[in-house]
Order: C-alpha cells, then sequence, then structure tokens
C-alpha cells in the first residue's frame, strides 16, 4: 500500500473541509454544511481504517516486529547549528495508526451526532468548520514525524478547542472559560517549549526516532551531554523530559493544571465529547508515549509521570462523587481515567511482557475514548431532552429515552470496569502493570476504580431513575442522534476483546497478556460494592445521601468546592502575580519610563517657553542683538589679541 | 594739515548717527538712508588711513569705490524689498513686517 499517498489525504481532506466551510459554511453551502463535513470525516475515517489494517494485518511487520514507517517528509527549516532542521512528516507506528483510528471514529461519530443536537444552530456551518479544523490538527499530531511539528498541531488543537469552547460567545461564561483553557493549556505549552528547545539543542535533533535513538543509546554523544549537564542537581535530560511532561500534563489536565477542563464544559457537547473527552486531552499521554523509550531510560522523569497520573486519578475521582452538574462530573471522571492512563506509562518497564503498562495505558485510551464519548453523547442527548445540566433537574427519564438510556447504562458498566465491556479489561492491565512495579500506586489506582464505579453511577441513578418521571416532552433525539450512540455502544462492549498486546508494545514485538482471574477479583468486588452503595443511596429519591454528606462533613464540602484549587490559583494570580508583580511594574512603566519620555518633553517646552521672546519679529531688536554679540565678540578679540 | 583726528571723529560720528536711525526709525527708507549713512562713514574711514598712513598706495580708494557699487545695488534690491512690502502690507512701517515671530 502506498503510504505515502493516503497518508497526507487524511490531512488533507479535512483541511480543505475547513476552508470551505470556514468561508461559504454561512452562505453558499449554509444548507449542506453539516452533510458535507460528515461526509468527508466519513471518508477520513475509511482511509485511517484501511491504513490501519494494512499496517497491523498486512504490511507493518518485518520479522514480527512492527516498524515505524516515515510516510513523508520534507525538510522546512533548516540551521546551521548542529544540522538542526525543523521537518514536516508522517510517521506511522503503532501508537500512531491507534490513534488514527480513534480519532476519526470518534469525531466521525460527533458529526453525526451533531446534524441532530446542532440542528437549527445560527453558526450551523461555522461549527462543522471548527469541527473540521480539530479534527485536521488532531490528526496531524498523532502523525507527527518531529517534535516541533508535533507542537505546532499541538497549538493547532489548543486553537480549535478554544473556538469551540467559546462557540456560544454571547454567554459570559462561556468566554471565560475557553480564555482558562485557552491560558492554562499555553502557560504549561511553555514549559513544553523549553523542553523541546533543550532536547532539540542537546540532542541535536528533533526527529522522534532520531532522538529516541540517541538518547536511549549511553555511548551517543548527544546522551552523554545530556546527562553531564544539570540544573539545580538535576541532569538536563530530566529537566527535559518534565519540562516536556509538563506541556503534557496542561493538555491532559493532570493535577494542578486541570482547573480548565471542568470548565471547558461551557462548550456545546458534542465538542466535549470530541475534544474534552475522547481526542485532544489524551495529547499528554500520547505524547509521553511517543517519547516512552526516552522516558524509560530516565527513572526520575517516569516516577513524576506516574506519581502525576495517581494524584490526579484519585483526586478527581473524589471531587467527581461531589459535582451535580452531569458533565463536570464526565469532565472529572476524564481526568481521572487520564491520570490512569499516565500513571499506567509510569509504572511500565521496556520491552517485551515488562512493557505491560505501555500498552495497558495505550489500551485504555483506546477503549475509554469509545465509552467516554459515548457518556457524552449520552448527556448530550439527555441536555438536548432536559434543556439543563444539572441533576436536579433531571430524574425518572429511563421509560421516555430508552436508547439513551441503556447506551448510557452499557457506558458507565464499560467505564466502571465491569467484565466483559471494554473498560473492564483494559483497567486489569493498567492495576496488573501497577501491582507489578510499585503497590502505592496499585492501592490508588484499585481506590479509584471503586469511586469511579460510585460516582458514574450516581450520575446514571440520578438522570435515569432517583424521582418520579414528570416531564413528559424529554424524549430519545432523532436517528442522527440514535445511531452514534448506538454503535458507540457495540465499539464500547467489543473493544475490549482486542488483544492490544499483538498491535502495541514498547519494542513492537506483540506478546499474549493472560486474564489473571484470581488478580480480578479485588478490583471487580470494588467494583461491584460501588455500583451497590450508589444504587443504595441514589435509585429512590430518599435521605441516606444527605446523612452520609453530613457524616463526611469537611471533606464533603472540600471536595464540592473541587479542594479549593481554583481559589489558589486566584489567590496566586490576583494577591501575588497582580499586586506583587502587576501593579509594581505598572508603576515603573507609568512613572519612570512614561516619566522621562514626557519629563524630555516637558524640558523642551519649559526652555521654548522662556527663550521665545528672543525672537520677536521686529527687525530694530534683531540688530540691536546682532550688534551687541559683534561688540562682545569684538571685545574677547581684544583681549586674546593683548593677552 | 587737519590733523587725523578730526577725520576719525567725523566718520565715527557718522557711524553713531546712522546706527541711531537704524534702531530708532521707524520708517523702512529713513533706515535705509541710515544704512547708508553707515556705511559712508566706513568710506571717510578708508580713504583718510590711506592718506595719512600710505600715501603711496592706493588700496584705500579701491576699497571706498567697491563700497559705493555694492552699496548702489544694494540699495537697488533693498528698494525693490520695501515696494513689495509696501504693496502687501499697506505700509513701510518696520513693525508691521512681524509675520517671522515664534
Amino acid at each position: 500500500m502506498n503510504y505515502a499517498v493516503y497518508t497526507p489525504l487524511l490531512l488533507a481532506l479535512p483541511l480543505l473541509s475547513f476552508v470551505m466551510l470556514g468561508i461559504w459554511g454561512r452562505s453558499y453551502l449554509k444548507s449542506i454544511a453539516g452533510i458535507a463535513g460528515t461526509l468527508v470525516m466519513m471518508v477520513v475515517a475509511t482511509i485511517s481504517i484501511v491504513i490501519a489494517w494494512q499496517y497491523f494485518f498486512v504490511g507493518g511487520q518485518l520479522d514480527g516486529v512492527y516498524q515505524p514507517i516515515v510516510a513523508f517528509n520534507k525538510t522546512w527549516l533548516s540551521f546551521d547549528y548542529k544540522q538542526l532542521s525543523i521537518d514536516i512528516g508522517l510517521l506511522l507506528d503503532p501508537i500512531s495508526v491507534m490513534m488514527l483510528v480513534v480519532v476519526s471514529v470518534v469525531s466521525l461519530m460527533v458529526h453525526i451526532f451533531s446534524l441532530g443536537y446542532m440542528k437549527g444552530e445560527d453558526r450551523f456551518g461555522t461549527y462543522y468548520a471548527f469541527l473540521a479544523l480539530f479534527t485536521f490538527s488532531m490528526l496531524g499530531l498523532v502523525l507527527s514525524a518531529n517534535i516541533f511539528q508535533i507542537y505546532m498541531f499541538w497549538e493547532l488543537v489548543g486553537v480549535s478547542s478554544y473556538l469551540l469552547i467559546g462557540f456560544y460567545f454571547t454567554k459570559p461564561s462561556a468566554v471565560a472559560a475557553a480564555k482558562k483553557a485557552f491560558i492554562v493549556t499555553r502557560f504549561a505549552d511553555f514549559g513544553f517549549l523549553i523542553g523541546i528547545l533543550m532536547l532539540g539543542i542537546q540532542g541535536g535533533s528533533l526527529d522522534f526516532l532520531t532522538l529516541i535513538e540517541r538518547l536511549t543509546n549511553p555511548q551517543s554523544d548527544a546522551f552523554l551531554q545530556m546527562s553531564s549537564a544539570g540544573f539545580m542537581g538535576i541532569s538536563a535530560i530530566t529537566w527535559a523530559l518534565v519540562l516536556v511532561f509538563a506541556g503534557g500534563a496542561g493538555k491532559s489536565a493532570m493535577f494542578p493544571l486541570h482547573v480548565w477542563l471542568p470548565d471547558a464544559m461551557e462548550g456545546p457537547t458534542p465538542v466535549s465529547a470530541l475534544i474534552h473527552a475522547a481526542t485532544m486531552v489524551v495529547a499528554g499521554v500520547f505524547l509521553v508515549a511517543r517519547l516512552f523509550p526516552i522516558y524509560h531510560f530516565n527513572g526520575a522523569a517516569l516516577d513524576v509521570v506516574a506519581w502525576t497520573g495517581a494524584v490526579s486519578a484519585i483526586f478527581a475521582a473524589v471531587v467527581a462523587c461531589t459535582q451535580t452538574d452531569i458533565k463536570r462530573v464526565l469532565a472529572y471522571s476524564t481526568m481521572s481515567q487520564i491520570g490512569y492512563m499516565m500513571f499506567a506509562l509510569g509504572v511500565s518497564d521496556f520491552g517485551g511482557e515488562a512493557g505491560l503498562g505501555y500498552t495497558a495505558s495505550m489500551f485504555h485510551l483506546f477503549t475509554h475514548a469509545f465509552f467516554k464519548s459515548l457518556l457524552f453523547l449520552g448527556a448530550g442527548a439527555v441536555i438536548h431532552a432536559v434543556h439543563s445540566n444539572d441533576m436536579q433537574d433531571m430524574g425518572g427519564l429511563r421509560k421516555s429515552m430508552p436508547v439513551t438510556h441503556l447506551s448510557f447504562l452499557i457506558a458507565c458498566l464499560a467505564i466502571a470496569g465491569m467484565p466483559p465491556l471494554s473498560g473492564f479489561f483494559s483497567k486489569e492491565e493498567i492495576l496488573l502493570a501497577a501491582w507489578e512495579k510499585n503497590k502505592i500506586i496499585y492501592g490508588i489506582g484499585l481506590l479509584t476504580a471503586g469511586l469511579t464505579a460510585f460516582y458514574m453511577f450516581r450520575l446514571y441513578y440520578r438522570i435515569f431513575w432517583h424521582k418520579a418521571h414528570t416531564d413528559t416532552h424529554a424524549h430519545d433525539g432523532g436517528p442522527a442522534m440514535n445511531l452514534p450512540l448506538i454503535l458507540l455502544s457495540i465499539l464500547s462492549i467489543g473493544a475490549g476483546f482486542i488483544g492490544f498486546s499483538h498491535f502495541v508494545t514498547t519494542d513492537g514485538k506483540p506478546f499474549d497478556t493472560k486474564l489473571h482471574i484470581a488478580f480480578s477479583v479485588a478490583p471487580v468486588l470494588l467494583v461491584i460494592a460501588g455500583i451497590l452503595l450508589a444504587t443504595l443511596l441514589y435509585r429512590k429519591a430518599n435521605n441516606k445521601s444527605m446523612s452520609l454528606r453530613t457524616s463526611l462533613g469537611g471533606l464533603y464540602t472540600a471536595a464540592r468546592e473541587k479542594f479549593y484549587i481554583d481559589e489558589l490559583y486566584q489567590f496566586f494570580a490576583r494577591q501575588i502575580m497582580y499586586k506583587g508583580f502587576g501593579k509594581p511594574a505598572a508603576i515603573i512603566d507609568k512613572q519612570v519610563i512614561d516619566g522621562s519620555v514626557n519629563g524630555i518633553g516637558k524640558g523642551t517646552m519649559l526652555v521654548a517657553n522662556r527663550i521665545k521672546g528672543l525672537q520677536s519679529g521686529s527687525i530694530q531688536h534683531y540688530v540691536w542683538i546682532f550688534f551687541v554679540s559683534a561688540l562682545v565678540i569684538c571685545f574677547i578679540m581684544l583681549y586674546w589679541w593683548l593677552a | 594739515m587737519v590733523p587725523i583726528s578730526h577725520m576719525l571723529f567725523i566718520s565715527t560720528a557718522l557711524f553713531f548717527i546712522g546706527m541711531y536711525g537704524l534702531f530708532t526709525r521707524r520708517n523702512m527708507i529713513a533706515v535705509l538712508m541710515s544704512i547708508e549713512l553707515m556705511l559712508n562713514s566706513v568710506n571717510i574711514n578708508f580713504v583718510v588711513f590711506n592718506k595719512y598712513l600710505y600715501p603711496a598706495s592706493l588700496d584705500g580708494l579701491f576699497f571706498t569705490i567697491f563700497i559705493i557699487t555694492i552699496a548702489a545695488a544694494e540699495v537697488a534690491v533693498a528698494i525693490a524689498i520695501v515696494i513689495n512690502l509696501y504693496r502687501s502690507h499697506m505700509s513701510v512701517d518696520v513693525n508691521a513686517a512681524e509675520e517671522l515671530k515664534y
């Protein structure tokens, strides 16, 4: 198969769709914008699946090892320094091909769903243009062959996320959320950029494959240089990797850079499903996985990844138990699941079965994309029906929305990790990998699994059970909204049966994973306990949850207020940055810098006012001055002559 | 023979009379006449010094002739300026033309 022809097409088609819909989406193409965007996405998804099929089952292996294939590479900018160059390239390897399928399939589902959800929207064409821009950027991100190229697409997904969060730009909260998302991730990307520059300058290359080759070889010049140079007792390579991870943590909403994700739910719900659940937010995981051989060579950086992931997972799970906005619950759940993927990478080793954590992380990314986008789309259908985000306005919807109810239940079971749904398999592998490397992280993961089951079923019961059915207007969305729900339900059930370790491994060599029944007992029991507790508290309206809330006291309040992280940021921004640095800087700017410029002007004016009387316009006055001056000069000359 | 100091007294007196006129007259023509007085006092100076100090040479006399010629040309230009000024300002008062002040 000619990858060089088909792979660039994956980028060209959504870009073309974006340009066309962006220019004519509000005029000529208004009536067909949605259909056109969806058709383009259908083609893209088909090509992705064909490429994946070719890669995994036909031609990707060489001697039983999956080879990275550079489908296209062209030097864009080259520098004299160390033959450094910024290339534009397309790299196909197991993780990027897997991501291609995830991104294009979820994007297609969201395109179809939006046909129903966004119908009648004023800026329907613009919405599809933004979706196409996002798909283009995300596909470019996963296919990047070069760390600088990934950075460019990284910023592009940031922009499209910004545009889509702020889609309802007449709502002040949406505008604030869009700005917050952009600023927080941009702040993290600053670290990413420094990391890229360190890797590029000291490693002497920006190309992923070259970088990995050099920095995993202890004899290479680049490796020696980067591990001998250091700052504050930490070697340059650790710094570079931690800074790159900071960029990834910002995009993936890892603690403490997660604050933008819950607010990003201001965007249209299908957008949350696509960007803030399935694809863009896992870019950080993808980035770490892309550089995994280097991370693995550097234990300290990998520990940072593992602990950030573990803390985020448990933190978000606790907060998710107390939120009442259904999209926020899902946002925290996303953060928690991404924390899972992160710590799975963090506890992984390299090569063969020791690389189980890596495989499990990618597996969880794959399955999570389907059941989480299904949850979001289901929530979208519910919001579409009841016109509210709040749990208080829902309840008893199971009879009036059967398709949504069933698919939501499947997704909840999948994310909770009930066998044999997809979430069970990926979560088991992650826990197994954690168990072998770090018992504390395993414990955190286990607890998080129980909490996940609890808060997902709390959500489920509050939406579909809890109180008697009152709203007779609520009903399932049309076929455009039901079809993606059904397809994603099938994927959520079936995705777990893929033997992921046959395709995605650290070194490209397939291996077999076994299901350890004895090991699965503890997590599954905990999940069942979580579900039972949620059933007890929320299946029918009762005051048991209230009494639990009072007995938890301060912990409950703290969790409901998201552990005051937002307030902490506010304090830091207002009190320290604004009052401590911003205001003094403004004073220096206004008084010293502007002051000196204005002072020169004022001084000139003052002197001019004093001496302008000399220019009287009267000739005789000038003659006087001339005469007196001549006399003075005469006397001076005379004095010199005589002396 | 008249002593040199008498001659120099006359030329100095003429110069300061001219200067007084230059400073005080408001009429442009009178100002011009004052300038002529000052020029002529200088002419007298040249002639006198030539006659009394270097009777053998004629340099001072030649200088005087040059000055008279240039003065004639200068007056022609100055009168033209005065006429134009009169046309534009309807006056030959020096104070009438003071547009070029600050």
